[in-house]
């Protein structure tokens, strides 16, 4: 145990002996796992969200689709379904989209049910009457409009409608609301222009959740032109778009794997001048190869080990606590209306493991490598280079 | 220390969030039907990437490039993958 200890203390002692480089390389290192753990935190964090609130969304949500495009569904078609075995409840959805010239941004705007007050997650409340409206916190800060200000909407004859704001949603719920407007149901149907006797598609509610495939099934033989799509397929969208493999986040996170290969080749393929001859020097005055070997294996683990905490915890402060500001323009995109991003900080350490095999492992034996072959030749040969 | 305070801080924000935060957000989404998140704001099929047409990024143009950035973040489904996806043309038999 002395034995490692002093070979530990000597491994300290030889990398404080070249601090630009031993610090230099640490500061690349923590920054490719930062890179790396930052994306990995972040999808993780909003797909975990994600799965956990939209759990709560309806079983069904059943669309018409006419030429392969979604169309206003029929009330009559919820009629139908109520009557299915299984279903407790049909519910008719009022929502589309409003573009608002002024600012560049398109609206969403959804009927919310009259009765449905007393939600946790708005200030002030749910409007009650044709001319009052609720917004998401990014339509509140764009127009400048809190509880008891105005906003003006175009409507589906390009009239500028003025609504009152009787409520804010509140900003835990900016993932959901951010560019929500809320009025009346009624009001929703004739602002979006929907046609007498339409919703734009039904929520469906099924008391048992084994029941939900056999009751679409059964709306799509009786509606072949309804398309039923079930809470299962949502939250597997989301599972697919917040998936560290899909799109542009494995873009941000392949390159940065690249360059940590780069990193530990770098090191893999040759040792220098100095480093040689440090190894020659110990075998000269009676070191085993066996000592030198372990002496690199503390050294890379030393590096590893401070990169790693350094770079879990920059990506930590990244995502968690500065809201990942070097991500959001990748996600953005040209949204206007972007939610800020503060996701609840899940971390699963079984990602931590990964991170940490991913780079230690590879990087430990990046450095032994060639100080194994150094260690086996002649010292002589070795000092003389 | 610092990491372990993090992660702790995490481990007790997460909690935190659950109790208070979640039950309030799920009635939200109960209660006014929502589907999806509101992160992209660029097009029909990247605000409600669960609701949008099965097509729906090749609407204009079959095999048009992407407008919107969000939709490289979005795959295609996973069925699409399942088969043959190339539409081919050949001579008739005689």
């Amino acid at each position: 145990m002395r034995r490692h200890l002093k070979l530990l203390d000597f491994a300290l002692a030889s990398l404080r002996r070249r601090p630009l480089k031993s610090w230099g390389l640490v500061v690349v290192y923590a920054f490719t796992v930062a890179v790396v753990a930052s994306v990995l935190l972040l999808t993780r964090a909003i797909r975990e969200e994600a799965a956990q609130i939209l759990v709560a969304a309806p079983e069904l949500t059943v669309q018409r689709v006419v030429g392969g495009r979604h169309e206003p569904i029929p009330l009559s078609y919820g009629d139908a379904i109520r009557g299915l075995p299984g279903v407790m409840g049909v519910e008719a959805r009022f929502w589309g989209y409003t573009y608002d010239a002024v600012t560049d941004s398109t609206i969403t705007v959804m009927g919310a049910s009259e009765g449905l007050q007393g939600l946790e997650m708005i200030e002030g409340r749910l409007p009650t009457t044709a001319t009052e409206c609720a917004v998401g916190a990014g339509v509140a800060e764009m127009w400048g409009a809190g509880t008891g200000g105005e906003v003006i909407l175009v409507d589906a004859e390009s009239t500028g409608v003025p609504y009152e704001v009787v409520g804010v949603f509140r900003a835990p719920s900016e993932m959901l609301t951010n560019d929500l407007v809320t009025m009346t149901s009624v009001e929703a149907a004739v602002f979006l222009g929907l046609p007498d006797g339409t919703a734009t598609d039904l929520a469906v509610r099924i008391a048992n959740p084994n029941e939900v495939d056999t009751v679409a099934a059964k709306i799509k033989r009786a509606h072949p032109d309804s398309r039923p799509i079930t809470r299962s397929e949502v939250l597997r969208t989301y599972d697919a778009v917040f998936h560290w493999r899909s799109g542009m986040m494995l873009a941000v996170f392949s390159g940065a794997l690249v360059a940590f290969a780069i990193l530990a080749w770098d090191k893999a393929t040759g040792l220098s001048a100095e480093e040689r001859r440090e190894i020659g020097i110990l075998k000269a005055i009676g070191w085993d190869t066996a000592d030198v070997l372990e002496l690199k294996v503390w050294e890379g683990l030393t590096i590893s080990l401070t990169s790693l905490m350094l770079g879990l915890i920059a990506a930590m402060v990244h995502v968690f606590v500065l809201g990942a500001p070097l991500l959001v323009p990748v996600l953005r995109g040209w949204s206007v209306l972007f939610p800020e991003l503060r996701p609840a900080p899940f971390v699963d350490p079984y990602m931590l493991f990964a991170i940490a095999f991913l780079t230690v492992v590879p990087y430990v034996a990046a450095t032994v490598a060639p100080s194994w072959k150094a260690a086996i030749t002649d010292p002589d040969e070795v000092v003389r280079g | 220390m610092v990491l372990g305070s993090l992660l702790a801080w995490a481990e007790i924000e997460v909690v935190r969030w659950r109790t208070e935060d979640l039950p309030g957000l799920r009635c939200l989404v109960g209660r006014l039907g929502l589907s999806d998140l509101a992160m992209w704001t660029e097009a029909r099929y990247a605000r409600h990437p669960s609701q949008a047409d099965l097509f729906a990024a090749f609407q204009d143009v079959p095999g048009s490039p992407e407008h919107f950035p969000a939709g490289s973040i979005v795959p295609p489904p996973a069925t699409l993958s399942n088969g043959p996806t190339q539409l081919g043309i050949s001579e008739p038999p005689p």
